[in-house]
């Protein structure tokens, strides 16, 4: 065997410059990472100069008002939690349920592709058409009128979606190992998911309706169409009650003429991102005690 | 302070009023229940004013909650009987009045208070500090060619006039255009719009060669930082202050706002004081979100409308 | 933490739940096993339709939205035909004379989409790289979760962000800037996206496996050749997609646009310029002063499924896209 003969075009390997691409090229690449990183800093701050002088208990116990010093955001911010926890209760089981009957139960068919490719596309929607349709299905057909509950429930449908990605995600990454050995010892189907295969995944799972909850939080237009009324100096009480929402009222509030008001909103935006970074917090944290590469 | 006035005034009245009823007059907390409001983001503020010292007055006892969807989503909601006050800063329609009827909702209509547009300049703006209401109209009217100051004021240097206005969907635009060029909604389109008058001050303060309108209240919050223009009707140039709004001398840009009140509701306590309580602290409350109170006999009118409207008992 | 292999540990003799756990006695529990299973298959029925219906739940949204924008935009096409309305260039719904063309709404949909692109498919794609094959694990366990944390901020912050330091910033530089432009809420919105893109294409990049880099490196590559060249090419189906699915949010997207960008339709390629999206205009009419139930306020349902129709149309180019660049490693 002939040993090739260097005939064709000399191969120079260029090492150095290479190299140099190479250091280029991942600067780069910090430096576009470091984008990011400086715009939430650049956020943060011009929000923090705005409010943080209006932070106070009084700030957060006291109810709304047209005197900018008095205003506060005691019902914004309750009604804020109330339809978190309820979202996250109606949510959850819903979006987990539709996740294992993705992964485990259905067979593959035609209607399991059409589910599947029908949660992408419902993943993409605006959240404003989710707007649309709360108003028209839950305050109008269903009769709930404009209440904590149609709110809670137009916003599951607008994160259910994520959750049930999140979800589909953590239950494929359970080794199928695991299921196998279930199964062999005569499991069925039902004991295995919920012995087996669900406390694995569910790290996965958590994180990724937490984050979507984050989202419905933060969100204002499609509960600006449900009703979330603009003045409401009372705490909700009950399921049927009027509420309002944290970014409600700072939209509410940056639209007046008074500057104080705009500080104020600023203050509530501060707020409003304490309770989103509390939450990203313990999805994070989460996600770091839990994970394992399998 | 003036609130404080307002509040302590208004719990007098309010136990006069219960006291009146000859019903548990003597606690403040005597009355209890939910009141929806709904309706024109412009009367919203003053509704909301109204609510706060009312509900304080009541000891919190009434829950009073008020929306802003917009006062043809307010009359939607008002006819369908979901609420029992609807704010409006304009006069219901026809096709909205027959809604009413269809379902068997009675009304009174009681104004409240006027609300005026200011024409606003930059401050630097020398040259149209006092505009025609023709002039006005050759710019605003759908397909004006009117590009450059000098087009409307000789000595005004020929640099192109810069719009700004409210929103196509609110009533400030409605009532400008029906008022300087005849027609609602009868506009131009190439002008800067925007739903909230803190950015069209904003974008009018950093531009001297512009030219906006938006609510009255706005232009007191930020004068210094614009500067209103005089409107010329006929009868000499005015410029839009408390007074010449009250009296009317500022036209034709000021309009009374209006509430409109459900009759089947005035047979609850609640809803009566609360519209009482309305129309006697209105003159206090109103100038304090930057709107011009209606002369006093206009208020006594709107009370006895409501007491006719609510029967004898009252 | 070890996966907990109940089923193995459990004492057959103890009671529980379940067919494994049934059998009281010790030996041979082929006898107690027939039993339970009727029981057992019942249940496992009844667990199975449940799931089956939350997964209905999901099918009924997307029947429940295309009834409601249908039904009312159907009322609306009876008046305005839809050619008119498809490609007509004036959208002045609320102005007289009315005309509904919906290009300039469109227009400005596609406008700030794009900027955001411009901004966060460079800057994700960069910074997913540099997570998965530069950075050493304590910066990533500090970065990663500070770009989760941008996608996690208020709409309404972030709109309100544009409109008071970035649009200023932007008159400094092109005094010509409209106070409502697209620029400002195009690199506001494609800030809010970056972490779609950066976390999505790191799970694509670190799903290649191990193997493909270090043949690559054995060939003699650098780390930058096989960051380009290897790993981004074989994760090319998860990056498009999550390229995709980021647009899509970025035409979503109504409180930044709504406050940034204005509410003038306008039908520009100008950024500078004062626009409207569709979901602004959507937020804007639902708000405000129009009669229900009149044209105008039919608009909205007709622009509604105008803006879905768009995201359907993306989401399946985004499964097109994936299947076609699949790469399937083992």
């Amino acid at each position: 065997m002939r040993r090739a003969e260097g005939r064709g075009p000399r191969f120079r390997p260029r090492i150095q410059r290479r190299r140099a691409y190479g250091v280029a090229f991942a600067a780069a690449c910090l430096g576009a990472t470091l984008v990011g990183v400086i715009a939430l800093a650049a956020l943060l701050v011009d929000v923090w100069q705005d409010g943080a002088g209006t932070l106070s208990w009084s700030f957060i116990t006291s109810y709304p008002s047209r005197i900018a010093a008095r205003a506060g955001i005691l019902p914004a911010l309750v009604g804020s939690l109330w339809v978190l926890v309820l979202t996250a209760v109606i949510s959850f089981p819903i979006g987990v349920g539709t996740a294992i009957w993705l992964e485990e139960y259905a067979p593959e068919s035609r209607l399991k592709r059409l589910v599947q490719v029908n949660i992408a596309n419902l993943a993409g929607v605006p959240s404003i058409v989710y707007g649309i349709l709360g108003l028209a299905l839950f305050v109008r057909a269903l009769a709930l009128g404009r209440s904590v509950i149609s709110g809670a429930l137009t916003l599951t449908l607008l994160i259910l979606p994520v959750i049930i990605i999140a979800s589909q995600e953590a239950i494929r990454a359970v080794p199928n190992s695991i299921r196998s050995g279930a199964y062999a010892l005569g499991a069925t189907r039902w004991q295995t998911v919920r012995g087996q295969v669900l406390p694995l995944a569910l790290p996965g799972i958590l994180t990724g309706t937490i984050l979507a909850l984050s989202r419905a939080v933060g969100e204002a237009a499609p509960l600006l169409l449900v009703g979330a009324v603009a003045f409401v100096p009372f705490v909700p009480e009950r399921l049927t009650d009027s509420f309002t929402v944290l970014p409600i009222q700072i939209f509410n509030w940056i639209s007046r003429p008074q500057p104080a008001f705009h500080a104020r909103a600023a203050a509530a935006s501060l707020v409003l991102l304490a309770v989103l970074l509390t939450l990203n917090g313990v999805a994070i944290a989460l996600r770091n005690r839990y994970t394992k590469k399998l | 302070m003036v609130a404080r006035r307002g509040a302590a005034a208004g719990a007098l009245v309010v136990a006069a009023a219960l006291a009146g009823c000859g019903g548990d007059g003597q606690k403040e907390g005597g009355l209890r229940g939910a009141i929806e409001v709904d309706g024109s983001s412009t009367v919203y503020p003053i509704t909301e004013a109204v609510a706060e010292e009312f509900i304080a007055a009541t000891g919190r006892g009434v829950r009073v909650t008020v929306g802003a969807s917009g006062t043809g989503g307010g009359f939607k909601r008002f006819c369908a009987g979901e609420t029992a006050i609807s704010n409006a800063s304009r006069p219901m329609k026809a096709s909205e009045a027959e809604a009413c009827e269809r379902n068997g909702v009675e009304y009174l209509e009681l104004p409240v208070a006027y609300d005026g547009i200011a024409v606003v300049v930059h401050p630097d703006n020398v040259h149209a500090r006092c505009l025609t209401v023709e002039e006005l109209r050759r710019i605003w009217e759908p397909g004006s060619n009117v590009r450059l100051w000098s087009e409307i004021r000789p000595n005004a240097p020929a640099v192109p006039i810069r719009l700004y206005g409210p929103g196509t969907d609110s009533g400030t635009f409605d009532y400008f255009t029906e008022e300087i060029v005849g027609e609602p909604g009868a506009s131009r389109a190439d002008y800067t719009a925007s739903e909230d008058d803190n950015v069209l001050v904003q974008g009018i303060a950093g531009d001297p060669n512009a030219l906006g309108y938006f609510g009255f209240a706005y232009m007191v919050e930020n004068r210094g930082r614009v500067e209103p223009v005089a409107i010329d009707a006929g009868r000499g140039c005015v410029l839009p202050t408390r007074e010449t709004i009250e009296s009317g001398e500022y036209s034709p840009l000021s309009r009374p706002v209006y509430i409109y009140v459900d009759r089947a509701s005035l047979s609850r306590p609640e809803v009566r004081a609360f519209v009482r309580f309305y129309l006697e602290n209105a003159a206090a409350l109103v100038p304090e979100v930057g709107y011009v109170p209606l002369e006093p006999p206009e208020y006594r009118d709107a009370l006895e409308a409501v007491g006719r409207a609510a029967g004898v008992r009252d | 933490m070890a996966p907990r292999l109940s089923v193995v540990r459990r004492d057959p003799r103890a009671g529980g739940r379940g067919a494994a756990g049934r059998d009281a006695g010790s030996g041979s529990t082929a006898g107690s096993l027939r039993r339970p299973r009727r029981r057992g298959r019942t249940g496992e029925r009844a667990i199975g339709v449940a799931l089956f219906l939350c997964a209905a739940v999901s099918v009924l949204t997307t029947v429940g939205i295309v009834v409601v924008l249908a039904g009312e935009a159907a009322s609306f096409f009876r008046e305005v035909s839809p050619i008119v309305f498809f490609t007509g260039t004036e959208w002045t719904p609320l102005f007289v004379p009315k005309r509904f063309g919906v290009l300039p709404l469109l227009a400005g949909s596609v406008l700030v989409a794009a900027g955001a692109a411009l901004v966060a498919l460079p800057v994700g794609l960069a910074s997913a790289i540099y997570l998965s094959e530069y950075a050493p694990g304590r910066v990533r366990s500090v970065v990663k979760p500070a770009l989760e944390v941008l996608a996690g901020i208020p709409t309404v912050v972030y709109g309100y962000f544009a409109l008071t330091f970035v649009t200023p910033v932007l008159r400094m530089v092109w005094p010509q800037t409209n106070i409502f432009n697209a620029a400002s809420a195009s690199l506001v919105v494609g800030v809010m996206i970056i972490p779609l893109v950066s976390s999505l294409s790191e799970d694509a990049l670190s799903a290649v496996p191990r193997t493909l880099r270090e043949g690559a490196y054995a060939l003699g590559a650098t780390k930058f050749e096989v960051a380009t060249r290897t790993v981004v090419p074989a994760a090319l189906s998860g990056v498009l997609a999550s390229f995709i699915l980021a647009i899509s949010r970025a035409i979503g997207e109504t409180m930044i646009v709504a406050i940034a960008a204005g509410a003038t339709p306008n039908l520009t390629l100008n950024p500078l310029e004062s626009v409207q999206t569709m979901t602004a205009y959507i937020a804007q009419i639902s708000m405000g002063e129009a009669p229900h139930g009149s044209i105008e306020y039919e608009t909205i349902f007709a622009v509604g499924l105008t803006l879905f129709a768009l995201t359907l149309l993306m989401n399946v180019l985004s499964n097109a896209v994936m299947r076609r660049y699949r790469e399937v490693y083992e």
